[in-house]
């Protein structure tokens, strides 16, 4: 398809040195360019297709399925309980993260939310922040990766790999951890699991200042992401973005401080916000929110009731055998707890009929899960709002008029996941 | 000490005498160019390895540690790799362009070895313009980039070859710059020559390396940050910046071809550097006086292994440009402040006469005032003013 370049972009082109009269009526091309969906900067799945002038984009339409899964479908066909694994393959890289926000979903529906034992909240918050800690890391190493700088992205990697370790103590899987129950948790804190967790905290701090110094300052980083990917206050708004991408352009807006949830309004941190709302801002923003959920982390695991070893006893699930398991002990022996667990391994917990939507701060953003019941043990309806597919639907507005290499640079900045995305 | 200081010119004359004497000529010329193919067709195995040790190094992993005793036979295993994997063409490729293309940018890449002195008494030829020659050489890689990006068929090569054209010819200009100050100093348009110039040292300890002058430090500096770009070495890798471009004008390349547009970049990052100690940093000379009785070559190969770990040590440190941060860097810094560097050489050269009290002085004053403020200058007005550091803040 030939289109004639108007006279405007003749001027930026190099044909300007000579004059305009000299020049014949030139035709040019416009080049589509397939990006994705297999293509290193895109992580994972997305396809991207570029119409591009030269190396200036004018036209950015992604195509976005390629890891659809079927969730939402899949989770009418079980019990709640069931669903809990297929969260964790959500936003693979804070599996935690979703079973918590999963869990409080359902817990909503139920009626449970604020039942639920004071320990159990604070592992429950432990588990979101180490969730975005982990994901955060990854999430910069990458994008410096896409930049260029592949030596941050080890740097960060190396340090994630500690969270993965404090996870498998805790779940005992590293990557797909499934470790809310309705109700509860699967298990308590494993004996020593604290003092691990502070030593990983101590070395964090020194592991993202050190990132900070090989990017915060560097000329061609700042350069690669100052003024690239700008999305405006109002338009970060109405697109609907949301965490650190919604924060980076100066949007006040957390959910741990706008609607708390677990015990975060009890806890002490602050939400750094960014004030142009470029790439760099976001990177930015998402720095410092290591060093809050830094901060959070300490505080939970002085305040946890019960402590390290847990010696009260204190519970971690609900006292009530309608929703929670009971244990093996009381099954084997007690007629009324062999009921329950039959009743809740075959047909799940009865929750009552009725709607609810409910949202957590996730490492990607806003996590919503709506569900809607129609009495008994699987949900009629579930609905997942992908933070992920949210801001990513901004990229057809925000590519435009960039060059193509500052599409890796949104591309980490905005830190997307197509396993969420996808559904 | 003569003797091993002059031990490969002393074999390869040994070994030319065995040959009749009509032949003589010839067999020194093969001579040559064996032991060139050899030493840096080692040399580019070495490197891949120490490179990728290094980098791993500084990354906080191991690097590669399978093969062989400590890894060092690597190579060996992807060479055999890259000679068995199956050659892929692409249906649409033009098939003669796409089979020459790297065969173009590897052929004359060797070319340039031979002007270049790696010791006292040895470089393959001495000409008279050696350094044009080599510069001339070098342009040729342009050609076979552009060529393997077109002849693919692929949009993303052609992207990278247009990145690397653009690129190569920006750099080429600041490169050129940085070595006429040298000419100037030397007098003369020949390598050994340039060297020779180098020798001794002043006020008895200090040699007389170009790069111990103003100029020469400010040219040397301008010199290696062109020589990067030039090899596409990090940060200005973009022509096969992974993450935007796949591999840029090598995508479509696989097995062998792939291989030798890698063995190419390699040796035109080793002759560039060559060509930079031999420029700035002294050629085969010692440092010190008291350390001459090191053979010459092995000088040589000091430095040269310093630059090309100079060169790692900037992969692993330095993220991506962007193409036109890229090509403003070289119009708007490089280029203005070698033509300043040049007059700062031409100051320096013209008051070398001087004898007066404080002469020395006064001459490192006259060129620092003509360089320090250019580079201050156009450092911070390349790219239209030096934002200020931006920090988040904490929502109320």
């Amino acid at each position: 398809m030939a289109t004639s370049i108007s006279k405007t972009e003749v001027q930026v082109t190099a044909a300007r040195t000579s004059s305009q009269d000299d020049l014949p009526e030139m035709h040019g091309e416009k080049m589509v360019l397939n990006m994705g969906p297999s293509h290193p900067a895109t992580h994972g799945v997305l396809r991207i297709v570029l119409e591009l002038d030269g190396e200036i984009i004018t036209k950015a339409t992604p195509e976005i399925g390629y890891l659809h899964r079927g969730d939402e479908k899949i989770a009418e066909n079980m019990t709640y309980n069931q669903f809990i694994p297929y969260t964790d393959r959500l936003d693979y890289l804070a599996p935690l993260a979703n079973n918590v926000a999963y869990a409080l979903a359902v817990e909503k529906l139920l009626g449970i939310g604020k039942a639920l034992p004071r320990r159990c909240q604070y592992i429950r918050v432990i588990c979101c922040e180490l969730a975005r800690v982990s994901a955060h890391l990854l999430g910069l190493g990458s994008f410096a990766m896409d930049v260029g700088a592949l030596t941050v992205f080890l740097h960060t990697f190396t340090q994630r790999e500690t969270i993965y370790n404090l996870i498998e103590a805790l779940t005992g899987a590293r990557f797909t951890t499934s470790y809310t129950r309705i109700g509860g948790l699967a298990r308590d804190l494993p004996p020593g699991w604290i003092g691990q967790c502070r030593k990983f905290l101590d070395e964090v701090v020194v592991n993202i200042d050190e990132t900070e110094k090989l990017l915060s300052r560097n000329k061609i980083f700042v350069d690669r992401t100052r003024d690239v990917g700008l999305i405006a206050r109002e338009t970060a708004i109405d697109y609907g973005l949301s965490g650190p991408n919604l924060r980076g352009s100066g949007v006040d807006f957390d959910l741990r401080k706008a609607h708390p949830y677990l015990v975060y309004d009890e806890l002490e941190f602050d939400v750094p916000i960014g004030s142009v709302g470029d790439c760099y801002d976001r990177y930015l923003v998402r720095i410092e929110e290591m060093r809050q959920s830094v901060r959070l982390l300490s505080q939970c695991l002085d305040k946890i009731p019960g402590g390290a070893a847990n010696e009260a006893k204190e519970p971690i699930n609900i006292a009530d055998g309608k929703v929670v398991l009971p244990s093996k002990f009381k099954v084997l022996t007690s007629m009324e707890e062999l009921i329950h667990q039959f009743i809740l391994v075959t047909e799940g917990v009865n929750a009552p009929p009725g709607e609810v939507y409910f949202s957590a701060e996730n490492p990607k953003g806003e996590l919503g899960f709506y569900i809607h019941s129609k009495g008994g043990g699987t949900p009629n309806r579930l609905k997942i709002r992908a933070p992920s597919f949210v801001n990513l639907s901004i990229l057809p507005q925000l590519l435009p008029g960039h060059m193509v290499s500052d599409t890796v640079a949104i591309f980490g900045s905005l830190d997307f996941v197509m396993g969420e995305c996808d559904r | 000490m003569k003797t091993l200081d002059q031990i490969f010119v002393l074999t390869q004359h040994w070994l030319t005498g065995l040959a009749p004497a009509a032949l003589q000529p010839l067999v020194s010329m093969l001579l040559i160019i064996a032991a060139l193919m050899a030493v840096f067709g080692t040399c580019f195995a070495l490197t891949t390895i120490l490179e990728r040790k290094t980098l791993g190094r500084m990354q906080n992993r191991y690097g590669p540690n399978r093969v062989g005793p400590f890894g060092l036979l690597q190579p060996a295993a992807d060479g055999i790799k890259m000679l068995t994997k199956e050659d892929i063409v692409p249906e649409a490729a033009d098939k003669a362009l796409h089979f020459l293309a790297p065969l173009a940018l590897t052929a004359p890449v060797w070319l340039a070895f031979a002007v270049l002195p790696f010791g006292r008494n040895m470089s393959a030829i001495e000409l008279d313009a050696g350094i044009l020659f080599f510069f001339a050489i070098g342009s040729a890689s342009e050609l076979a980039v552009f060529m393997a990006g077109w002849s693919s068929q692929n949009k993303y090569s052609l992207l990278g070859a247009m990145r690397a054209i653009a690129q190569m010819i920006s750099y080429e200009v600041p490169l050129v710059l940085a070595s006429v100050p040298v000419l100037m100093a030397a007098g003369s348009l020949s390598l050994p020559e340039i060297v020779r110039a180098q020798s001794g040292y002043a006020l008895g300890w200090i040699p007389r390396w170009n790069v111990l002058t103003p100029w020469g430090a400010a040219g040397f500096g301008v010199f290696l940050v062109a020589a990067a770009a030039e090899s596409n070495r990090c940060p200005f890798d973009l022509p096969e910046g992974e993450s935007e471009l796949i591999a840029g004008f090598l995508t479509e390349y696989s097995g062998f071809k792939y291989a030798l547009f890698f063995l190419g970049e390699y040796l035109g990052l080793f002759a560039v550097t060559g060509l930079g100690v031999t420029l700035f940093l002294g050629g085969w000379h010692a440092p010190a006086s008291w350390l001459e009785w090191l053979p010459s070559w092995g000088w040589f190969g000091a430095k040269f292994s310093a630059l090309i770990f100079l060169f790692i040590w900037m992969r692993a440190t330095l993220p991506r440009l962007r193409l036109d941060q890229l090509l403003n860097f070289a119009w708007k810094f490089l280029v203005p402040l070698a033509l300043i560097d040049l007059v700062a050489a031409a100051a320096w050269l013209k008051s070398g006469g001087w004898q007066f009290a404080w002469a020395l002085e006064t001459r490192w004053l006259l060129c620092a005032t003509l360089l320090a403020p250019a580079y201050v200058c156009l450092g911070r007005h390349w790219r239209g003013g030096t934002p200020k550091p931006r920090r988040y803040h904490y929502a109320q």
